[in-house]
Parts: structure tokens; C-alpha cells; sequence
């Protein structure tokens, strides 16, 4: 190899043509232009496609679940809450087990193996293995690195009363959403919005940092209700007591606060228990109370009893003839059980005479009847939200027969719901003005509801209804030993099929203590059928025991004078209905 | 001339690696603040689940029963319960 100096190469001295020194230059010109080009297209045109792939590389859009809201009693003891279960989930085209590995997921699961074959063998792309397991049964599942087995967040919800309240607070489906009860009535209240947000993971799947929040989540609102769980427990377990004793189909109690109109208990049998619906009939899911309408017999009669002093046409003692105890209306007879003679009219309540009660709402233009009916709400729903509710029946005045105005003053041919007719009973707990109901806990009530009756009128009935569960009356056994106790029995023959059948709807409705009353108790129990059928034998016991338990809890003072107290280990004296 | 570029070198290069710092720094924060609130998310749980084992061993059914059987209890006689006046 020869070596020669750069500046003396004879290349250097050779001439070369032009063109091949333009041709060149242009080209890497034009090569430079490209590029500007193309970085310019990138960063002007892409950008935003580009910086969106980028993104999604690191960034992740996570959901933030929201918890729905807790339901608890006025005394803040929780009725109903949900916890974070995981449902187990497949892909059933990526998950091939091998046999020992699906018998191990179904021991894990609690699942028949078969079952979870056919569900692992079927077409879809997604199915549900099992719903809402246990989180540490989850966490096990994902230990065993199944392929095409996934799971995912969900809650479930607990009701700890179980039973008790199971009408009340109904339950929610699997989608945590309300399905029946207060859970449906207050959905919009309990439900949470889930939120989400943007994040940055990195390689571990840690997430550093925060981009954005979408959406904050909204937790579900807690819900207050009225109901006092204590005294819920106490109607709950005398009415399932009570149901038992006299073999009766079905029956239902509420305890209303004459104060404030709040539902302090509303129990109902036969009932369900919400964590467990596996059997569940259409008869147990029933809210009675509010669902089904029975004619109330005699316990309507102290409204026509009230008309009559609200007109000024009848008086506290004014005398009405009931002998000889039957009475005809056109081509129908109504009669007493026990034919009376001569009574006050206060005394026609006592005694619970239907003949004398026919006598005084025969006295007054349909209209006026219907009118209050209805103005007690008789005929048209409560509106609490409750699903399911009814209003009952109570047909226009126009078409009232005689007849038919004389049975309905002792509660025959008008329907009304449990609930309806311990609302009604407000206007004598109170003065005469009836409070609307609520499900939720009441903080300021209202000092006055609608007027239904005067003050004095209702004070005259209340002295009316004391005299029923005194002894003379038709319900000696509603008495609460250092309590001064109102109400009034009911025993009404059921409707089968359009006419009257042999069973019977025995009620009670009263309300303590008379001095000022503070709570109204409501019970009805459906064909009673081990030998007592009346509203004075039957539902006036379970009325007494659930009301001294309420106001005993409720911490309300004695209005009995305190002798009574020690009077009353003796037995009360015997009174027939 | 020279000599203020160099500080200005030096202050760019101070400046560059306190945003790297600065950015370290916040990230280990928010993990942290990420495990507190997944902790947060986690006693909430917790909570809830308390709650519930609470009510279901408060739960009145249960409290009747243990008294009743258990301890013996039964509701006083109308003639035991002596009332006190507020003063």
C-alpha cells in the first residue's frame, strides 16, 4: 500500500462534473425536508393520538366502589349493612382445568364438581362461578392461579335482626339494589355512585401516581328509621307467641308514637329471614300491614261514635234502646251477641253493640259518614313509599244501601289496612288531629296534624274507650297494671268467596297512657282457630304485653295511681265477651 | 463571558436534578398515602364487619334467650317494680 498526503491525492486535481455535486446536495436537502416533514406531521397533526397511546401504556382508569348506606334503628343499633364479598368469575374458553384442579376449586367453592363443569363447559364468554363468597375463600381461589378464573368486588348485605324485621327493611338483590321493604322505598337515599379515577401504575402494578379523579364516589347516605328495634323485638316475639297459641293463620302488629306519627315497630307473620331466601313463598314476603286489607269490625265503631258528638246530636250519656238486641234494616237483621237493654252511648262502646251503634250512624246522611272515613284516610294509600301499598275500600256514599251504612259503622263492607287503622286511632290519641306516618326518625314533628274531630270530642271518646278495657267492657285483658289503657276489640267474620265463612279477624286497637297518650298499638291476628275467636281474648292480651313492654322501654311514667300496682298480682276479675 | 455561562450551567444542572428529586419525593408520598387510604378502605371493612358481629351477638332474640336460660331472669311482677319521682 502506498501512503499519500491528503492535500497531494491527485483525486483532489481531478475535475468532476457539476451535476454529481448538485444531485447530491439536493438530496440530502430533500432527505432534511422529510424529516422536518415528518416530525412536524408527529408533533403537529398525531399529537394527541400519539400522546393517548403513550398514556395508556402506564395509565390505567380504576373504579372506586361506593358502599351503599347502612339502615339503623332511632337508636343508631344497625339493621342492615353491607360488606365486600367477591363473586368468582370465568372466562369458560381460557379456563381448561385439569380435573384435580376443578375439584379442588369446587371443594373450595362448595360446589357439586358437575355443576361447575357445565358451567365451565358452557359458550358464553363470560359466566359467574359462584356469587358473593367469603373474601378469604376468594383470596384462596386466587392462590391456586387458575387460568380463566378471575374474581371480582361486590357486597353483599346483612341483616343481623334476621327475621324480626325482615317486612320492614325487605332485602336487596345480588346487584345490591333494593328489591323490597324500606331497602326499595329509600334506593335513591342508600344507594352509592361509584366513582373512578386515572392513575399511573408502574411496572409492579403499584400505582404512583394520581392523574385525575373522574368521579368521586358518592357513598350511600345512612337511613335513620323510626322504628325502635327493642320494641320491635317485643311485638315480633309476642305476636309469633300469640300465633302459635291459637293456631291462626296470620297476623300483624304495629306500634305507632301518638307524638310524632313515627313507625315505632311493624312486625307481621308469617315472615322470612332475610339472609337466607333460598325457600321463600309469596304468603312470608306479605307485608301485611301494609299489603292486605280485612274488614276491622267493632274497631270502627268509636268513629261513628265521635260523628255522633262532633254533630251535637248524641252526648257522652245519652240513652239509645238496644233491646231486644237485633234490629231490621229492609229484609237484613243485625243483632248483639249479648242482647243489652238500654245503653248510654258511651256504654254502646263498652259493650261493643252493634244494634246500638247502627242506631246512632242511621242517624246521619251517608255522606257525613263517608266523609269521614275518607278524611281518616280510609279508602286511599298512606304514601310512605312503601312498595306494595293499598288503600283499602271505602265506596262512595252514593251507593250505600241503609243496610250497608249500618254495618259499616261496626266495620263490615269497608276494608282497611293494619296500618291505616292504627293512623286512624291517632285522632284519639291525640286531640283529635291525625299525624302523618313515617318510616324514617322523626326530629322536629310537626305540632299538629289534619283535624279529623274536635279536641273535646276525641277527649269524650278516649274516656269512652277506657271504659271498654275496664271491667264491663268487652276487653278487661288490654289492662296494664299502673297504666291507664284505652281501645277498643274487634272481631269481624272473614269474607269468603262473597260471603261471611266461619273465621274470623280478631283485632285490637289502644293506645297509653290515657293521661297523654304516647303510643298507639295496633294487632290483628287472622283466623285464630284453637277454640277463642274474639278481639277481647285473643288480640287484646298480645296488645297489653307489647304496650307495657313499649312503655316500659320508652321509660314513660305510671298515670295509674300507684296502689293498683300491688292490686293487680290478684288475677282481673273474669269478664265475658 | 465564559465564567456566567458556567454558573448558569451549573445552576440548570442544580434546578434539573432538584425536579428529579422533587418528583421522587412525590411519588414515595403518594404511595404512602395510597397504602393509608387502602388501609382506610381496609378498617372501614372491618368496621362494618364489627358492627355486624356486634348486632348479631346484641341482637334481642339472642339476649332474651341467655337471660331466660342462662342467668335466670325473668320480668319483675307488676307488685316489684316500685316508680321514683323526679324530685
Amino acid at each position: 500500500m502506498r501512503f499519500v498526503k491528503f492535500a497531494s491525492s491527485p483525486l483532489l486535481s481531478q475535475a468532476l462534473p457539476v451535476w454529481r455535486m448538485r444531485f447530491v446536495m439536493w438530496l440530502l436537502l430533500a432527505a432534511f425536508a422529510a424529516l422536518i416533514g415528518r416530525s412536524v406531521y408527529l408533533q403537529g397533526f398525531q399529537k394527541d393520538f400519539l400522546r393517548q397511546k403513550g398514556e395508556s401504556r402506564y395509565e390505567r382508569v380504576i373504579e372506586i366502589s361506593a358502599t351503599r348506606g347502612r339502615i339503623v334503628d332511632r337508636n343508631g343499633d344497625v339493621l342492615a349493612v353491607s360488606t365486600p364479598v367477591k363473586s368468582i368469575w370465568a372466562i369458560p374458553e381460557d379456563a381448561k382445568l385439569t380435573p384435580h384442579q376443578s375439584r379442588e376449586l369446587a371443594r373450595l367453592l362448595e360446589m357439586d364438581v358437575r355443576e361447575l363443569n357445565a358451567k365451565l363447559a358452557s359458550d358464553r364468554d363470560f359466566v359467574f362461578v359462584r356469587r358473593q363468597v367469603p373474601p378469604d375463600v376468594a383470596d384462596r381461589v386466587a392462590a391456586l392461579r387458575l387460568p380463566g378464573i378471575f374474581d371480582q368486588k361486590e357486597y353483599r348485605r346483612f341483616y343481623p335482626s334476621g327475621d324480626v324485621m325482615a317486612h320492614m327493611l325487605g332485602f336487596t338483590g345480588v346487584e345490591d339494589v333494593g328489591q323490597e321493604g324500606v331497602e326499595l322505598a329509600l334506593q335513591s337515599q342508600l344507594a352509592g355512585k361509584p366513582g373512578s379515577r386515572r392513575v399511573i401504575r408502574d411496572r409492579r402494578g403499584q400505582i404512583v401516581e394520581d392523574v385525575e379523579s373522574i368521579r368521586a364516589p358518592q357513598e350511600g347516605k345512612d337511613v335513620t328509621l323510626a322504628m325502635d328495634s327493642k320494641i320491635q323485638y317485643l311485638a315480633y316475639s309476642h305476636l309469633k307467641q300469640a300465633i302459635a297459641e291459637h293456631k291462626a293463620k296470620a297476623g300483624g302488629i304495629v306500634v305507632l308514637d301518638a307524638k310524632t306519627g313515627e313507625v315505632l315497630a311493624l312486625t307481621n307473620w308469617p315472615t322470612y329471614n332475610p339472609n337466607n331466601r333460598v325457600r321463600l313463598a309469596g304468603a312470608q314476603l306479605r307485608n301485611r300491614a301494609f299489603t292486605d286489607t280485612f274488614e276491622p269490625g267493632s274497631t270502627l265503631k268509636p268513629f261513628t261514635a265521635a260523628l255522633a258528638l262532633e254533630k251535637g246530636a248524641y252526648r257522652f250519656n245519652t240513652p239509645i234502646q238496644t233491646a231486644p238486641g237485633r234490629l231490621s234494616i229492609g229484609p237484613a237483621t243485625i243483632s248483639d251477641t249479648n242482647p243489652h237493654g238500654t245503653l248510654t252511648v258511651a256504654e254502646v262502646i263498652q259493650k261493643s253493640s252493634n244494634v246500638g251503634i247502627a242506631k246512632i250512624a242511621l242517624s246521619f246522611p251517608s255522606e257525613e259518614m263517608w266523609k269521614m272515613y275518607d278524611n281518616l284516610g280510609f279508602g286511599t294509600p298512606l304514601k310512605l313509599g312503601f312498595p306494595g301499598e293499598v288503600g283499602g275500600r271505602l265506596r262512595p256514599a252514593k251507593s250505600w244501601r241503609p243496610i250497608e251504612q249500618a254495618t259499616m259503622s261496626y266495620g263490615h263492607g269497608i276494608s282497611v289496612t293494619l296500618i291505616q287503622l292504627a293512623r286512624s286511632y291517632l285522632a284519639f290519641a291525640r286531640d283529635g288531629d291525625l299525624m302523618p306516618l313515617s318510616l324514617t326518625r322523626v326530629d322536629m314533628p310537626p305540632a299538629t296534624g289534619k283535624p279529623a274531630f274536635s279536641a273535646q270530642t276525641a277527649r269524650e271518646v278516649r274516656a269512652m274507650l277506657e271504659l271498654a278495657v275496664q271491667p264491663g267492657g268487652t276487653a278487661p285483658k288490654a289492662q296494664i297494671p299502673g297504666y291507664r289503657v284505652a281501645g277498643k276489640t274487634g272481631t269481624a267474620h272473614k269474607l269468603e268467596s262473597g260471603a261471611y265463612a266461619n273465621k274470623y279477624v280478631a283485632s285490637f286497637v289502644g293506645f297509653a297512657p290515657v293521661s297523654d297518650p304516647r303510643l298507639v298499638v295496633a294487632v290483628m291476628i287472622d283466623e285464630p282457630s284453637n277454640g277463642k275467636h274474639y278481639g277481647g281474648e285473643v288480640s287484646a292480651p298480645v296488645f297489653a304485653q307489647v304496650m307495657a313492654g313499649a312503655l316500659r322501654t320508652l321509660g314513660v311514667a305510671p298515670d295509674a295511681p300507684l296502689t293498683p300496682l300491688h292490686v293487680a298480682n290478684v288475677p282481673p276479675a273474669k269478664e265475658e265477651m | 463571558m465564559v465564567r456566567l455561562n458556567l454558573i448558569l450551567l451549573a445552576l440548570a444542572v442544580a434546578f434539573a436534578l432538584s425536579v428529579v428529586t422533587a418528583n421522587h419525593h412525590a411519588r414515595k408520598l403518594f404511595t404512602a398515602l395510597e397504602r393509608e387510604q387502602n388501609r382506610m378502605r381496609d378498617l372501614e371493612v372491618e368496621w362494618g364487619q364489627l358492627q355486624l358481629e356486634q348486632s348479631t351477638l346484641a341482637a334481642h332474640a339472642r339476649i332474651e334467650r341467655l337471660a331466660r336460660d342462662k342467668l335466670g331472669m325473668r320480668p319483675p311482677a307488676p307488685g316489684q317494680i316500685l316508680s321514683a319521682e323526679a324530685p
